[in-house]
């Protein structure tokens, strides 16, 4: 050991190699811009793209009321979702054969659904039954039965409100998302080391106590990356939306733009650009609750990263 | 406090053995792990199990609190029956919440430590007083500092667990079994998974536990921890009890051929 801390304590002389030459990234290069470069020709070329028309229609009232209704309409539907999808996950893996069955088929039913048709079909329920009501089952008959007046029914709905529009649009997001967050939440909880669990049942906690207090918030870390994902599709499908139909959301404001002006690509273009701008802040958000709950859970990479930051810091102090 | 057991609420007459195990079976499927357990711990006593791997003596540890359930004969902490309540000729499992209430008292060290990852040490410790006893916060926060020093780890309390070595994490997931004040302490091969170097501070620990008086069941490949703290000594192999006894004796002069192999290839 000692001769050779006696050796390296001349450093040896860096290395100036002549770098591998990459004659493919440079031919790359030039094919890419040359394709770019005709694009951004098109653009400005051909006159259908209507650039002063499509900024003008871009931004009214009707326009940015449609873009607070699809957020609010994300941020509602996912929330739901997120909850049905954490009992669904808990009832499936539950030792009772009923209750991770019924789970199994809430996915496996939800799943199978395209969005378009469920929104579809939850936006005409109200055909179904024009009233709505909660209460005891086959109530109004048992109160006949037994002579009685009343019907054992606590809360009575017009189904033609509740089953249109924004509603019946949420009911219909939020039951077909908790399908998705519950195969999610699943695979988090499943992530979690079973010797957790043991450890906090040997200590004498419940299992719900158990499930709250150890295994959710280690899940969590596996749970959060893939329902960031899961927002920013909830923002896009919000213009399934136009199935039920809302009529006060993004795409079906700029569609209708689109269609009664004849306008159609300068509409089209408008929400793509719409679309583009909220995903991406969707994504920066996802960015920094990523960051948070991997710090939180002090894993070995975000300690080395950690590790390594103070050395940049320290570095960029001299 | 109120669960509803059998026999009398209070403590246990001191001549009840600790752990009773009779004619204990376990089988996985169509594999029996445990072919007929029958032994004793009795209070303060330090019992080591010794064996090959897969000889079921980690099962065993397990079964005695109920994170395994036997599939025949009987055990018993303390005098109370573990996992079932007998009425008349018949066994009754117990619930959920009555099951757990049995664990408060039995401590248990696992082999991979499984301490609380998103927890500090003195969270760790903390987290089942707290939750299951409803001790005061900052109760419970006094007595996991000075548990947390009484392992050698008071300047170590607000680390996370892989802030530390695995003896430190041994340590503290030690501190957090005796958070409960147990009265029995299991211990499933608590050094295995330690560098040679670490293994040393762990046994330390144990060896001031049993020192205090600790009852004990030790799951070990420590043959010097055995011979020195122990104070019987089970050779478990295939299912079975081989050889039981003082432990210097045991491991001077083992009886049965199937102990000297054994014996032959660890010391």
């Amino acid at each position: 050991m000692a001769a050779q801390t006696t050796t390296r304590s001349a450093p040896p002389e860096q290395i100036r190699a002549v770098p591998v030459r990459h004659p493919g990234r440079w031919i790359a290069a030039a094919v890419i811009a040359v394709l770019v470069a005709m694009f951004l020709n098109m653009l400005v070329t051909n006159p259908v793209f209507q650039w002063h028309f499509m900024i003008d229609n871009m931004f009214t009232p009707p326009v940015l009321r449609g873009v607070r209704t699809t957020l609010i309409m994300t941020v509602l539907a996912m929330v739901i979702g997120v909850l049905i999808g954490i009992v669904l996950a808990i009832l499936r893996l539950s030792p009772n054969p009923i209750l991770s069955g019924a789970a199994w088929v809430y996915v496996w039913f939800f799943r199978a659904i395209p969005r378009y048709v469920l929104l579809f079909f939850v936006g005409n329920l109200g055909a179904l039954y024009p009233s709505y009501a909660l209460g005891l089952p086959w109530g109004p008959q048992l109160m006949h039965a037994l002579g009685l007046s009343g019907d054992l029914q606590f809360l009575h709905l017009n189904g033609n409100q509740i089953f249109a529009g924004f509603t019946a649009g949420l009911i219909g997001l939020a039951l077909s998302e908790g399908a998705y967050m519950a195969e999610i939440v699943r695979a988090g909880i499943q992530a979690v080391d079973p010797g957790q669990s043991e450890a906090s049942a040997a200590l004498g906690m419940s299992r719900g106590a158990t499930m709250r207090r150890i295994v959710l918030p280690q899940a969590m870390r596996v749970i959060i990356p893939p329902t960031g994902n899961e927002v920013i599709a909830m923002l896009k499908d919000t213009s399934l939306l136009i199935a039920v139909p809302v009529t006060t959301e993004l795409y079906f404001q700029l569609h209708a733009i689109g269609a009664r002006t004849f306008q159609v690509i300068p509409l089209a273009i408008a929400t793509i650009l719409w679309y583009v701008a909220l995903s991406s802040v969707l994504m920066i958000g996802q960015y920094f609750v990523e960051r948070r709950f991997s710090r939180g859970f002090g894993t070995r990479e975000t300690r080395a990263q950690r590790a390594a930051r103070r050395a940049l810091e320290v570095g960029g102090t001299h | 406090m109120s669960t509803p057991t059998p026999s009398s609420a209070g403590e246990s007459p001191a001549d009840v053995p600790m752990v009773r195990a009779e004619a204990v079976h376990k089988s996985f499927g169509h594999v029996d792990v445990l072919k007929g357990i029958d032994l004793e711990v009795g209070r303060r006593e330090v019992m080591c199990i010794i064996g090959p791997s897969g000889s079921g003596k980690s099962t065993f540890l397990r079964c005695i609190n109920h994170l395994e359930k036997i599939n025949a004969g009987r055990l018993w902490v303390d005098g109370h029956l573990v996992g079932y309540r007998e009425k008349g000729d018949k066994l009754h499992e117990l619930r959920d919440r009555e099951v757990a209430a049995q664990r408060r008292d039995i401590g248990m060290v696992f082999q991979r430590f499984n301490l609380f990852p998103h927890m500090t040490a003195l969270e760790n410790v903390c987290e089942a007083p707290v939750k299951v006893k409803g001790t005061r916060k900052d109760a419970a926060h006094t007595r996991g500092k000075e548990l947390l020093d009484r392992v050698g780890l008071a300047d170590r309390m607000h680390n996370y667990p892989n802030q530390l070595s695995g003896g430190q994490q041994q340590r503290v997931a030690i501190a957090r079994a005796l958070a409960m004040d147990p009265k029995l302490m299991l211990f499933d091969e608590p050094t295995s998974a330690l560098d040679p170097e670490l293994v040393g501070e762990v046994l330390d620990v144990m060896r001031g536990l049993a020192a205090d008086g600790m009852t004990m069941v030790v799951v070990t490949h420590e043959m010097g921890f055995a011979r020195e703290v122990g104070d019987t000594l089970v050779f478990m192999d295939d299912g079975v009890i081989v050889e039981s006894g003082n432990p210097r004796e045991v491991l001077a002069d083992p009886q049965h051929t199937r102990t000297k192999a054994f014996l032959s290839k660890v010391l």
